[in-house]
């Protein structure tokens, strides 16, 4: 069954006019801010397919800016984004891709501050469900409905091990989890989605074990 | 959840309770939730709703001023005396055209079941608490009816225009209204059921067709014609009448219709209305407009 709540039927509370090209955008907007975990300085936002050819008509640009600033697909002030940007001294710019994508609503976020950087590949499947589908190098499909873990680490064995036994003895049970990494014996991703939020000093408890490089935590 | 709208229904009269209490209990039982938490939920997106059904009386405009202001002009109409119908009907269409303008405004909304669709639930629930003068945990009980029955159609067909047209979308808010409209009138949960089938079996074949993609034209007019067709259904149910079909092969002939639809006619603007001279019109302007880079700088 794809619905199970009557909550994905009668909802979300969003701001129009379009579930999937305007609230799923600013999922999109948001989960890329929530995996930079920083304020950013610039933004730099793709879009590809359907995206590109009607992203004025249903505000998807004004909606994924207003998801990078951190605001809620219910939040008033989404038609103000570029303002509120200006304001808060974001740059921001959006680039039209011909490329054909996988799925028709797609989305790339790239945030830098300072040194810092990341690339995020988003697609709004419809309804304002969204998926991630790539952070940087990696391939993933997290629906940032689930509390997650985003552990980067050395493609070593016994390192995803290490990790589960961590959540294992704080009693948190792992509902969903992937892996995946750029080159053999290089770096690697473990996306791990939890039925209870992780709290900060197991995520610190993770992140001191061998191999780890570093933990993005996504809370709901 | 409930497989079929004959499982709701006997699961319902089973226990005893109305089809919205029955999906009040479920949602608490499966997300682990107390009544009270799911109740406040619902009891939220009801005074969303009425906000935004009561904010575009005042008359908004979407961005590409393709539509807004009719609402509006409906409020004065049905003020001024001069409809052809009662007031509840009146009301039921202006709020649903209201509730629409104000997505297509950007403004808040609660989507039911899609945003394009949203006026249509909140059009009819309006009208006719006020009509009947049912209290507003009477009408957040009957948008759990509508919920289930909304569960029911999302997991067996389909609710969004790009899946299965418009009868997915606009056709699946009338018939989930429908039922919700019986659940406050009084009805059973079997004329609960008969009013939901009759109403998409009105919209079948419903095309989704908007111009330039656009959720605007003809969707804000079409919520109109969802509340208008779920009040009709449900004044059927309530008088006796049953749906000729059986319920849930109304609910499998709205897929089979959606499955044929020709891509074209999901909202792809390709299509109907958006194939129209004007409609090609509007794409052209909306799409090419679109088509370059923009930029902003910070201020700092």
């Amino acid at each position: 069954m794809k619905y199970r709540s009557v909550f994905d039927i009668i909802g979300p509370v969003m701001v129009g006019p379009s579930s999937s090209h305007t609230a799923g955008a600013v999922r999109i907007g948001q989960l890329a801010r929530q995996l930079f975990g920083r304020e950013p300085e610039r933004a730099d936002i793709h879009f590809f397919g359907s995206f590109a050819h009607t992203y004025r008509g249903h505000a998807t640009d004004v909606a994924i800016l207003a998801g990078v600033l951190g605001m809620g697909t219910d939040d008033p002030r989404i038609p103000r984004a570029f303002d509120i940007a200006r304001q808060r001294g974001l740059a921001y710019a959006f680039h039209l891709q011909a490329a054909v994508p996988a799925h028709p609503n797609t989305a790339r976020v790239d945030l830098v501050s300072g040194e810092h950087r990341i690339s995020v590949l988003g697609v709004s499947l419809g309804g304002g469900l969204v998926q991630v589908t790539r952070v940087d190098g990696f391939e993933l499909h997290l629906s940032g409905d689930a509390p997650a873990l985003l552990i980067f680490h050395e493609d070593a064995a016994g390192t995803i091990a290490s990790a589960t036994r961590m959540l294992a003895q704080a009693n948190i049970n792992i509902s969903r989890m992937e892996v995946s990494r750029t080159e053999r014996g290089r770096e690697a991703l473990m996306v791990i989605e939890t039925d209870q939020a992780v709290p900060e000093d197991v995520t610190q408890l993770i992140l001191a074990q061998r191999h780890i490089h570093s933990i993005v935590r996504l809370d709901v | 959840m409930f497989g079929s709208v004959r499982e709701l229904v006997a699961a319902a009269e089973e226990a005893g309770v109305s089809l919205g209490e029955l999906m009040l209990r479920r949602e608490a039982a499966e997300g682990g939730r107390s009544r009270e938490a799911v109740y406040a939920g619902m009891a939220r997106q009801y005074a969303v709703m009425r906000e935004a059904a009561n904010r575009g009386l005042t008359g908004l405009y979407s961005h590409s001023g393709m539509t807004g202001g009719n609402a509006r002009k409906m409020e004065e109409y049905r003020l001024s005396g001069r409809g052809l119908t009662d007031g509840t009907f009146l009301k039921a269409i202006t709020y649903a055209l209201s509730t629409n303008e104000v997505n297509a405004a950007m403004g808040v909304i609660c989507a039911s079941p899609t945003a394009g669709s949203g006026g249509v639930l909140p059009g009819v629930l309006l009208a006719a608490q006020e009509k009947l003068g049912k209290s507003d945990e009477e009408a957040v009980m009957a948008l759990f009816c509508a919920g289930a029955f909304g569960l029911v159609i999302a997991n067996n067909a389909m609710i969004s225009g790009a899946a299965g047209g418009c009868q997915a979308e606009v056709g699946s808010a009338s018939g989930m209204a429908a039922a919700a409209l019986v659940q406050l009138a009084g009805g059973s949960a079997s004329q609960s059921a008969h009013a939901m089938a009759m109403a998409l079996k009105n919209m079948l074949g419903l095309v989704c067709d908007p111009l330039a993609g656009l959720v605007e034209v003809p969707c804000v007019k079409r919520n109109a014609a969802g509340a208008a067709n779920a009040l009709a259904a449900a004044e059927m149910a309530l008088s006796g009448v049953e749906s000729y079909v059986p319920w849930d092969e109304v609910v499998l002939a709205l897929y089979q219709v959606g499955l044929g639809m020709p891509l074209a006619l999901r909202e792809t603007a390709q299509g109907g209305l958006a194939a129209t001279p004007t409609g090609r019109e509007w794409k052209k302007r909306l799409w090419e407009k679109g088509a370059e880079d923009t930029e902003g700088d910070a201020a700092g």
